[in-house]
């Protein structure tokens, strides 16, 4: 009988020798077929745990059944049903897309004959087949990600890990990766296990999103189910002059609780309340501003809510964190 | 699970490919130890006529030198690219297939290996394009292409040791002129006994690379020493299972899949 390709992960854990506690005890669950996005900040955790449940990297503590076979005790097993594609694409600048595949192809076992027409047709399938006799050091980022991808496809795995995929890509590269993902989890029933640090990206691919913070996972649901949670939409508003900002937000605190933004002045808006009261206070009361916008909760609401920072304030505060002596 | 001796190949085909698409690593060991041959036999040409000196022909004498310095270049590259691979990721990439530990590193040495091979090729084309004659025939070469494949295969390892231990290129750059001063203080320009300084004789014949440039060069210049090729494949076999012992005990640290 196969085994089935869905993860188990219970009270994980993984510490560094001299750093902090990377992942600090969390619980997962990704049912087979399903694609899970692991949504977080620089330095939250996502890398890490990938790193642990692709047999990787050890865990400290905890048990991880990646296709029901346990990632310490069943290494080899884990490793031949799973296809991954780290952060860092790694990927030889003097072999070209097609020595990739046909290396990739040979130590994943797969039969002499099948190796070069398993290469055609992944190079096929990610739009290299004209590049794949070219040296990878001149693809551009987009063409990297997409050779990663299909060498983590070489052996048609049944469980899917991506970590951040997409970052550093441009829109299009962007949303055709996304498309080969989709069609992935559509046609081959591929579990995808995927980290990210784009909302855009979770909330469009996702069935499910775990979004983790400083090693804990703080929320996991629908994205809808966890944009519902927050419920409210929240209300944004950019004054003409940079000096009425106080003004303004303590103005628009009359309509809601204040959120924590760096671009606008915004509240979450309290029960009962729509747009329209705060437009006509804002006439009512001469405020002067040059935009105002109804937002539907986002994942981003949903991670202030849970950890009271912003992901991007998270970011930057995780990069002044790694730059501090 | 994937059988070893394709992903040995693998390993060792894309060693070989990568290497012969950087210029800078393929030309430089073939080159400057020729070029540096080519300088001394031109310098120290009358060194020949000191008594007791072993043969009339100073290239012949010195067409060892390459064999050894050679091997050097190619293994500092080799440990470079190796420790390269781990910086970059390219290692871990790997670990995620079902290669085996030790195919990763019999692979790289196998690249090694064949590079080797090739360059002692080049060297006893040369030689024989200048005229040198080696006195052990046919035989010799072949006992010559043997050595330069286990000299290749030791230092080769020393390399990845390096690399394993490090995981860092630039280290390993700076760690192997050290190795070079092995060289230098050794019998590359003169024999032993005709080392007119005490304190370079005795520490020419305490370095093991005398012996492996003695053997290489008694094959040249002698025919077939049996001590000379004794202590030469003596001092090369234990350096390869130091090394190797050093490199798999590194590997194993390196990668932590489990």
């Amino acid at each position: 009988m196969e085994p089935a390709n869905g993860i188990e992960v219970e009270g994980l854990v993984r510490e560094y020798r001299k750093g902090p506690r990377a992942v600090d005890g969390i619980n997962l669950s990704v049912a087979p077929g399903e694609i899970y996005g692991f949504l977080g900040p620089n330095g939250a955790g996502k890398s890490t745990t990938v790193h642990v449940l692709t047999t990787l990297l050890p865990p400290t503590a905890g048990t991880a059944r990646v296709g029901s076979y346990d990632v310490v005790k069943d290494g080899p097993k884990v490793r031949s049903l799973i296809g991954v594609a780290l952060q860092e694409a790694a990927l030889d600048p003097l072999l070209t897309g097609r020595d990739h595949l046909r290396l990739q192809a040979t130590l994943q076992g797969v039969r002499k004959d099948q190796r070069a027409s398993r290469a055609e047709e992944l190079l096929h399938r990610v739009g290299l087949a004209e590049a794949a006799d070219r040296k990878v050091q001149g693809y551009s980022g987009g063409m990297k990600r997409r050779l990663d991808l299909a060498l983590a496809l070489v052996h048609g795995p049944r469980i899917l890990f991506l970590d951040e995929p997409t970052t550093g890509l441009d829109p299009q590269s962007r949303t055709a990766l996304w498309e080969e993902v989709s069609l992935l989890r559509r046609e081959d029933r591929v579990t995808v296990f995927l980290t990210t640090q784009y909302l855009e990206e979770a909330d469009v691919l996702a069935d499910r999103v775990g979004i983790i913070d400083r090693g804990k996972i703080v929320a996991e649901g629908t994205p809808a189910d966890l944009k519902a949670e927050i419920g409210r939409p929240s209300v944004h508003a950019i004054p003409r002059n940079d000096a009425d900002r106080p003004a303004i937000g303590e103005f628009l605190s009359r309509f809601g609780e204040p959120l924590d933004t760096t671009r606008d002045v915004a509240v979450r808006l309290r029960e009962g309340l729509g747009l329209t009261d705060i437009v006509r206070a804002v006439d009512q009361n001469g405020i002067d501003i040059v935009d105002l916008e109804l937002r539907a909760p986002t994942l981003d609401d949903v991670f202030l809510a849970k950890t009271g920072r912003t992901l991007e304030g998270a970011a930057e505060q995780a990069e002044s964190e790694q730059d501090r002596p | 699970m994937s059988s070893a001796l394709p992903q040995v190949t693998a390993i060792a085909r894309r060693s070989v490919v990568r290497t012969s698409r950087q210029p800078a690593s393929v030309i430089p060991p073939l080159v400057f130890p020729v070029v540096l041959m080519a300088v001394n036999a031109g310098g120290l040409r009358s060194s020949t006529d000191l008594p007791g000196f072993p043969t009339t022909s100073f290239l012949a004498f010195a067409l060892a030198v390459p064999f050894i310095q050679g091997a050097l270049f190619s293994t500092m590259n080799a440990g470079t690219d190796l420790a390269r691979d781990i910086q970059t990721g390219f290692v871990n990439r790997l670990s995620l297939t079902a290669l085996r530990d030790w195919a990763l590193l019999v692979g790289q040495l196998a690249g090694v290996v064949v590079l080797g091979i090739v360059q002692v090729v080049f060297y006893i084309v040369v030689g024989l394009t200048a005229g040198v004659r080696f006195e052990s025939g046919i035989g010799g070469i072949a006992v010559l292409l043997v050595y330069g494949a286990l000299v290749a295969l030791s230092f080769g390892a020393l390399g990845a040791w390096l690399a394993f231990r490090t995981g860092s290129g630039e280290t390993i750059q700076a760690l192997f002129p050290v190795l070079f001063v092995f060289l230098f203080i050794s019998s590359m320009n003169a024999p032993r006994n005709l080392i007119g300084v005490d304190w370079f004789r005795i520490a020419a014949t305490l370095n093991p690379v005398s012996y492996m440039i003695e053997c290489v060069r008694s094959l040249i210049i002698t025919g077939w020493d049996w001590q000379a090729l004794g202590l030469g494949f003596g001092f090369v076999i234990l350096l390869g299972i130091v090394s190797m012992a050093l490199a798999s005990r590194a590997l194993r640290t390196r990668l932590t899949r489990t």
